[in-house]
């Protein structure tokens, strides 16, 4: 147990932080633990932490990726001409909307891998590209989704709110498996050393590619959950998103160089982001003040974070590796 | 004294000369008979291949081939191209010009993954392991028959049994590879290689880390190997592993293969002049008489930092290079960076010229006032900015140094012309020059400076005879102009025959201070596994 | 050593003017009035509040950081500046510019020692700073465009003209020009690039590598800080979040302009001519009357094929 905590200290903090930011929440909110209460912000969580996935994939083999909102604007703007419908129809929008996100991170994957651009540049430009695209399809927010569906994606399962099934789903169905896999393995050592995976016989095109296309397709996960929880298609959701989702990861514990952290981490932290938000609307601040004591927060757990650097007794280790 | 290089160059504390040529006439009697059955299976051929980096020529035109059964080893200066050449048989670069064949058919090798499908394992100089992994993970990384899917765990066990042979069963498989010391990492990389099952093995400087007896059992691994059937390139630049081990040897020279015989076929001296393509008599400039009475030019006393160093006490004169010995991580590196400001909260003080002293940073140290330089150990992330040209990286040091002009060539030129730097430009990127002129350009940067005082980390780690006795030479004249040198070294022939006088380190103190005749390689030995000399001599 | 020649603008730094004439001639035949001095005025106008930006993301960049309080820096500096200037009073608005650059210096000086001292990645850590200084824009604006008006100076100085030349384009050459001095001239150039390659072996050649991330971010504070106050003398007012649009197109800009992303690699005459590139772009595209749709497209793609010639070009030689 303690091997194990040691190994996965950063995700442990994490999760330790957003269970005392959640037990705050529940304390202080007006109607106390409830199963609404729990949904509403299990929903607004679970589409953070969604695009905070799809960033760490991004994160993980030392890149960044700033086309994670834009792709949920596209995404958000295809399920709202798609998912009207129901039964087979609505079935195959669904699959239509994810190939949508998979199709952007392909994209994206192409041109890092065989244009040899650096990817934070890539998807600055596939950004703009993504977003013109959700304009042409929705100039001004509109369309609509199959309200029976949204609602069973949205509301509760036995007072479990749905979001955290399916984040537990992504979890334990999704991640815990891959991380086992030779991919799983592989994401982690190209973002640790790139030369030592090729080296060691890693077909690094292969993987990049691979986590790319990941990244794309929970970016299109993102928007489409986006749209159960919105039920409408809007163009312009990309800026929030995409910056959210980078300080969702690094509060997760997930390093920017590459190579260290977990799936879990970019969660806990996508949830610790939001909770504080939620947190403030609670808090009794003046809501002017909110965003600022929320920046505020903020930066100082990122601070804290950097601070034990302080402590180093060798000019030199400050330097990492 | 002169020392005319009449035995081997033993770099490295721990193997007697006397171990070595029992160990070698054990292999040749143990050999003898699987020597004669030898069949002519060439695993992998190469046909006039050529690599160029640009302008510079790595490998021009070889033949080269690597037979089953067979121990080869590859011999050659720095930038003479073995490295270059295992990594064209392992599959990390592509040729620009010539033919590759395995198993007689023409075989292009596009990754080190098709490489290791064929059984060409490489363990590689630069290690292939990934840090932020655990063992395990490293070891069934990439390994043959692994995909995007299920990891293979097999191969994990068999890296164990290897790592058990080799001294490393106490490296736990759930470990961080970036939390284990270079030689784990090492046994980690040598057994990584052998569960691989490989058909030919390639070694680059695989066992540089490791002390003598760990590296015995590498060696009769890599024997029971080659008994198998298993073909063996080997490079080290410890000559005595060479005629331990080889069947063949192979020397390169600027990129060319210029002879290729059996072992024993010729002497020590004749294959260095081959390798070198001239003939070198004295590896190491003559010493003059010790001055323990020069003048004094900087002092710790009773130095100390984290619980890694302890009451260090060092004196630095005047024309004197001291020398700094131990194991490696005992302190000694410390003591660098202590004098170069790198470290926080130190104990004890520094003195120069009389002159208390404070350094804060590597800027403090460098100011004229106080003088001092220091060449760290890494060339490539330390010393050097690969990507700059050698004008940018020599000037680096000297802008904004007080009465200096940075961008003057006479300032480096004196060191430069001494050391022979051999490059097409000054604007050529330092990352395209060999190992060696590296050294040579991360030396003129700090020596432009004219500093006091000369700190240097292992200069000589890794670097080819010639530029040796090129930097020998040059720290020799330096120390006769005034400046102090302190030398950190793992070649206790530098402090034998280089040095003034030579601390040894043992966890974080200095266990012995030898001078004038004491500075044997008996007593460095004893000293450096901090035991009494007598008791080292009969063991 | 008598080898080492002065350095040429080489073709990665040419290439975007090359871009900018090429689209200049294509447009002007479909809108001959883009060939009018009028036309290309309006344009190095605007690409001055542009250029002055990517001037400091330039020096940021090349250090192997990234700066994004860009926006915010913009956004804050202009609604100081005009609520200096909006109360009337004379010495406050004689404040209003020296003010606005103070805060983008000061600002910038945040941004360094989260990024030198406490060792957070930039891209986090600016991220955080300019969200706090929105959280301060909302706090003191109530949330609605604050009230106030830009003062004589600023709007001379962004829509004026100096002999016949935009005022903002004159400023922002002298800028550019005086920075590349700098650069050039004291060594600090060098230690940016270095440091970009290699912070750690830069350290060890005894530069005071944490004084140097502290300028660079207070250098491109203060670009910015001034590219607010440029905007807001544009604008005669500020508004909420006028700044978000220059942060991509900064690093666009920079990038085209041949810099590496990475750091170490570029010059600041590179990112002059990708500024001109991206505003005639945008120009370009907006009086072709495409939708906003279409002019994001074209603009990503664009630039993606930019870069694509960019690293074809580096693969070729």
């Amino acid at each position: 147990m303690a091997d194990l905590l040691r190994a996965n200290r950063r995700e442990a903090i994490a999760l330790a932080v957003l269970l005392a930011l959640l037990t705050v929440y529940l304390v202080t909110h007006p109607r106390g633990m409830s199963t609404y209460v729990m949904t509403i912000w299990a929903n607004q969580c679970l589409i953070l932490a969604l695009a905070a996935i799809a960033q760490f994939f991004a994160v993980i083999v030392r890149g960044i990726d700033l086309s994670v909102g834009a792709v949920m604007a596209l995404t958000n703007t295809v399920a709202s001409y798609v998912l009207a419908g129901s039964g087979i129809g609505l079935a195959g929008g669904v699959v239509l909307v994810l190939l949508v996100g998979l199709a952007c991170g392909l994209v994206n994957g192409i041109l890092v891998v065989y244009g040899r651009i650096q990817p934070i540049v890539v998807t600055l430009a596939t950004a703009s590209v993504f977003v013109g695209l959700a304009l042409l399809l929705r100039p001004t927010p509109g369309g609509q989704i199959n309200y029976d569906f949204a609602d069973a994606m949205t509301l509760d399962v036995l007072g479990v709110p749905t979001a955290l099934i399916i984040t537990a789903l992504v979890i334990f169905g999704f991640w815990m498996p891959l991380r086992r896999t030779g991919l799983g393995l592989g994401l982690y050592a190209i973002g640790s050393s790139e030369q030592a995976a090729f080296q060691s016989g890693i077909q690094v095109p292969v993987i990049r590619m691979a986590s790319f296309a990941l990244g794309g397709l929970f970016a299109g996960l993102a928007g489409l959950y986006f749209s159960f929880v919105t039920t409408t298609g809007d163009a312009g959701i990309a800026p929030n998103f995409t910056l959210n989702a980078i300080a969702a990861v690094v509060l997760g514990g997930v390093a920017l160089r590459g190579g260290v952290g977990s799936l879990i981490g970019a969660v806990a932290g996508a949830f610790i982001l939001k909770t504080i938000g939620a947190l403030m609307f609670f808090s009794g601040l003046p809501p002017l003040a909110q965003p600022f004591v929320e920046g505020l927060i903020l930066a100082a757990a990122i601070a804290i974070g950097g601070a034990d650097i302080l402590r180093v007794r060798n000019r030199l280790e400050v330097f990492g590796r | 004294m002169a020392r005319t290089l009449t035995t081997p160059d033993v770099s490295g504390l721990t193997v007697q000369p006397g171990a070595l040529s029992c160990s070698r006439a054990d292999f040749f009697l143990s050999n003898r008979g699987f020597t004669v059955n030898q069949t002519d299976d060439v695993i992998v051929r190469l046909e006039g291949v050529s690599k160029h980096y640009g302008a510079t020529t790595a490998l021009d035109g070889v033949d080269f081939a690597c037979k089953a059964g067979e121990i080869h080893a590859v011999l050659g200066e720095n930038g003479a191209g073995k490295s270059t050449l295992m990594k064209l048989i392992s599959g990390v670069i592509q040729p620009s010009d010539g033919r590759i064949f395995v198993d007689g058919e023409e075989t292009p090798l596009p990754t080190p993954r098709a490489a290791v499908e064929r059984g060409l394992v490489c363990m590689f100089q630069e290690l292939s392991l990934v840090p932020d992994l655990s063992v395990r993970e490293n070891l069934m990384l990439g390994a043959p028959g692994s995909g995007l899917g299920r990891l293979p765990g097999a191969i994990v066990r068999r890296a164990q049994e290897v790592l058990a042979q080799i001294d490393g069963g106490g490296i736990g498989m759930g470990a961080r590879v970036a939390d284990l010391s270079l030689a784990e990492r090492q046994q980690v990389e040598i057994a990584k290689a052998f569960a691989r099952n490989p058909r030919l093995l390639i070694l680059d400087e695989a066992t540089s880390a490791l002390n003598a007896s760990v590296v015995d059992k590498v060696f009769t691994l890599i024997r029971a190997e080659c008994a198998r059937g298993v073909g063996v390139l080997f490079i080290s630049h410890r000559f005595h592993e060479i005629e331990a081990l080889a069947d063949r040897i192979s020397i390169f020279r600027n990129g060319a293969l210029v002879d290729s015989f059996a072992n024993g076929a010729h002497d020590y001296p004749a294959i260095i002049s081959r390798m070198v393509g001239q003939k070198i008599t004295d590896l190491f400039p003559a010493k003059p008489r010790a001055r323990p009475e020069a003048q004094e030019v900087l002092r710790i006393d009773d130095f100390g930092w984290n619980g890694e160093l302890t009451d260090v006490s060092i004196t630095l004169r005047k024309g004197c290079i001291t020398g700094l010995g131990g194991l490696d991580g005992q302190g000694q590196a410390a003591v660098l960076q202590g004098l170069f400001g790198l470290l926080k909260k130190t104990e004890g003080g520094i003195v120069l010229a009389g002159q208390p002293i404070t350094l804060n940073s590597p800027g403090d140290a460098k100011n004229p006032d106080i003088g001092i330089a220091l060449v760290p150990e890494d060339r490539k992330t330390e010393a050097l900015i690969l990507q700059q040209s050698i004008a940018a990286n020599m000037e680096l040091a000297a802008v904004g140094v007080r009465g200096i002009n940075a961008e003057d060539p006479a300032l480096y030129q004196p060191y430069t012309d001494a050391l022979e730097l051999k490059c097409e430009s000054l604007d050529q990127p330092v990352s395209q020059l060999s190992g060696g002129n590296q050294q040579k350009v991360a030396l003129t940067k700090w020596l432009a400076l004219e500093p006091r005082c000369l700190l240097l980390a292992d200069p000589t780690r890794g670097i080819d005879v010639k530029t040796k006795t090129q930097i020998y030479a040059l720290l020799r004249r330096l120390a006769d102009q005034g400046t102090a040198i302190l030398l950190l070294s793992t070649d206790y022939e530098e402090f034998i025959h280089l040095c003034d006088e030579t601390h040894i380190f043992y966890d974080g103190r200095v266990v012995r201070h030898l001078t004038g005749d004491a500075v044997t390689a008996e007593n460095i030995l004893a000293a450096t596994l901090n035991i009494p000399a007598q008791q080292a001599a009969h063991g | 050593m008598s080898t080492r020649s002065k350095r040429l603008p080489d073709p990665d730094t040419l290439m975007p003017f090359a871009g900018a004439i090429v689209m200049i001639l294509g447009g002007s035949l479909f809108f001959p009035q883009i060939l009018g001095l009028g036309y290309l005025g309006q344009q190095l106008q605007i690409a001055s509040f542009l250029g002055v930006i990517a001037m400091g993301a330039t020096v940021v960049i090349l250090l192997g950081h990234i700066d994004l309080s860009v926006p915010w820096i913009v956004g804050g500096a202009a609604i100081l500046s005009t609520s200096l200037a909006g109360t009337g009073d004379p010495v406050l608005t004689a404040l209003a510019i020296p003010a606005a650059l103070v805060f983008g210096a000061i600002i910038g000086l945040i941004n360094g020692f989260g990024v030198a001292i406490l060792r957070i990645p930039s891209m986090v850590w600016t991220l955080a700073v300019n969200s706090m200084l929105l959280g301060l824009a909302v706090l003191n604006t109530g949330g609605f465009n604050p009230k106030g008006e830009a003062s004589a100076t600023m709007i001379w100085m962004a829509s004026g003209t100096v002999g016949g030349i935009p005022t903002a384009f004159a400023l922002w050459m002298l800028l550019t020009a005086l920075l590349a001095l700098f650069l050039g001239r004291t060594g600090f150039g060098r230690y940016l690039s270095s440091i970009g390659y290699n912070e750690k072996a830069t350290f060890l050649s005894g530069v005071s590598t944490p004084s140097v991330i502290f300028a660079a971010f207070a250098i491109a504070g203060l670009c910015s800080a001034f590219g607010g106050v440029l905007l807001a003398g544009y604008a005669n007012q500020a508004y909420q979040s006028m700044g978000d649009p220059y942060l991509l197109p900064t690093i666009a800009a920079v990038v085209i302009g041949g810099t590496s992303i990475l750091g170490g690699r570029g010059r600041l005459l590179g990112t002059v001519g990708g500024v001109l590139f991206i505003t005639l772009l945008t120009s370009i595209l907006s009086v072709m009357q495409i939708s906003n749709a279409w002019r994001s497209i074209i603009f990503g793609v664009i630039i993606i094929v930019m870069l694509l010639i960019q690293t074809l070009r580096r693969k070729e030689s």
